[in-house]
């Protein structure tokens, strides 16, 4: 309708042709009051809403990282008792290790030692028996050599020397000779080669 | 709405009135961009037009969104409320903190975030479908916003320096010899006061009216030349130039987003020379 208008009145005074590029008062009025209108509203109502939520987001943050620090803190403290405890029961972990060590030794010691004395008294026990033995043996060896030799002797001599007193009396005579060594082996020579 | 629309409801008026003419395209230009809705007083000063509602509506759709969002805040953000947070973050710190500093720049986070969410959003009109109107483009509206700037930091400015004389003495750097103080008072006013608004508000406006107007031009032309292309070459360079327009489409959402950006630096940039003690 206007466009039509325009192009049958092309030299109308209007805004359009007249004065294209000319401020348009209404433009500007309406303009100048919508400014005021959003002016207004961001003044009084956003802006102030935003800044209050930023100062609560600042607060919950600050209040956030003090919570933080806090239990951080205490994390720090609980970590040192832990430390702490974990010293003390390794300490007495070595203690009661180096006791054991300790109290294993002298048991050890006191079972080889006992041990030992035991086996000193076996030994003891079957020297004397074989001392005991030995003795046996010599007295019985003695008293064998003696018959033996007397009856020897006799058989020789031809003449018996049954009587118990001299013949004891001359085996054993003659034989603590032998042990002192007083009489030395000699060549046995027959009787008749001589004479 | 769309320029789809534009054409199909135009392209017909200027062929039905060149008709007599050989010429039956009529190139998009300023006028195009005169959009009157409610013809108040018809094509005066007062009809109510395009842009003007479309800014509203952005208003609107701002309002609803950001109220709305910050009404529930909570100090794990949901997802709205991480958007709402996301683009309030970067004007808060990264255009509001980290130019004016950190002392003095919460009194002016809400006009920083009324300049970049209007600006933003009525920029990115420029592009959604059924609205399609860069209301920047209409030289009125920046013309106001950079004023609404240009107060701000001239009222800043005098009252941080304790009044007007002393804030034209701080215009001149301390430690110059004396012959050379007019000619850098005359620059630095130039600056602070004609420059300064100028570039400010024309910048915006430039670039939203020369991008919407190229889109403008790839679009109609290209339509026009299909629908009304002799021969098949001219119809497969309409395809071409809708192609193209695709293309601008997300070069201009880069030059949307980038433009608002700016906008609010540049008047955090401002305020923050003005806030200082000695600039």
């Amino acid at each position: 309708m206007y466009i039509a208008s325009l192009a049958a009145a092309g030299e109308t005074t209007g805004f359009p042709s007249g004065f294209p590029l000319l401020p348009h008062p209404a433009e500007m009025v309406i303009g100048l009051i919508a400014f005021g209108i959003l002016y207004w509203l961001y003044k009084t109502k956003v802006v102030p809403r935003l800044e209050e939520l930023y100062e609560e987001r600042a607060a919950a943050i600050e209040g956030g990282m003090q919570q933080a620090e806090q239990a951080q803190a205490e994390a720090r403290e609980a970590l040192e008792k832990y430390t702490a405890q974990l010293a003390e029961a390794r300490a007495e972990s070595n203690e009661l290790r180096e006791s054991a060590r300790e109290q294993g030794a002298q048991i050890v010691a006191e079972m080889r030692a006992q041990a030992q004395a035991e086996a000193a008294r076996i030994t003891e026990s079957a020297k004397r028996q074989v001392e005991a033995e030995r003795q046996q043996a010599v007295v019985q060896l003695r008293q064998e050599v003696g018959a033996l030799s007397t009856a020897l002797a006799s058989k020789i001599v031809g003449e018996s020397l049954e009587d118990e007193v001299r013949q004891k009396g001359i085996v054993d005579r003659f034989l603590s000779e032998l042990e002192a060594g007083d009489i030395t082996p000699e060549k046995v020579t027959p009787a008749g080669q001589d004479v | 709405m769309s320029p789809s629309v534009v054409s199909a409801s135009w392209l017909p008026a200027t062929v039905a009135t060149a008709a007599g003419g050989e010429e039956g395209f009529v190139t998009p230009g300023v006028s195009s961009f005169w959009w009157p809705i409610i013809p108040l007083d018809g094509e005066g000063p007062w009809t109510i037009t395009r842009p003007a509602i479309v800014l509203l509506i952005s208003v609107a759709l701002l309002a609803w969104f950001y109220v709305g969002a910050t009404r529930k805040l909570t100090v794990v953000p949901s997802k709205n409320q991480f958007l709402v947070e996301g683009s309030y973050n970067f004007v808060r710190n990264t255009i509001g903190r980290d130019i004016i500093g950190s002392k003095d720049f919460l009194q002016f986070v809400p006009l920083l975030l009324t300049l970049f969410t209007l600006i933003l959003v009525n920029n990115l009109f420029g592009i959604v479908p059924f609205i399609q109107f860069p209301t920047m483009s209409r030289v009125g509206i920046p013309i106001v916003l950079t004023l609404i700037v240009y107060i701000t930091y001239h009222t800043v400015a005098i009252r941080r320096k304790h009044g007007v004389l002393p804030y034209f003495k701080s215009l001149i750097p301390p430690g110059l010899p004396g012959w050379l103080k007019p000619i850098l008072f005359v620059l630095e006013f130039l600056t602070y006061f004609i420059i300064r608004p100028l570039t400010l508000a024309l910048r915006l406006f430039g670039n939203m009216l020369a991008g919407h107007l190229m889109l403008l031009v790839f679009i109609l032309g290209g339509e026009y030349l299909l629908l009304h292309g002799g021969n098949i070459f001219l119809q497969f360079s309409g395809v071409l130039a809708f192609a193209f327009s695709i293309a601008m489409t997300f070069f201009e959402l880069l030059i949307e987003f980038l433009q608002a950006f700016i906008f609010t630096l540049l008047a955090a940039l401002y305020i923050s020379d003005a806030v200082s003690e000695h600039h």
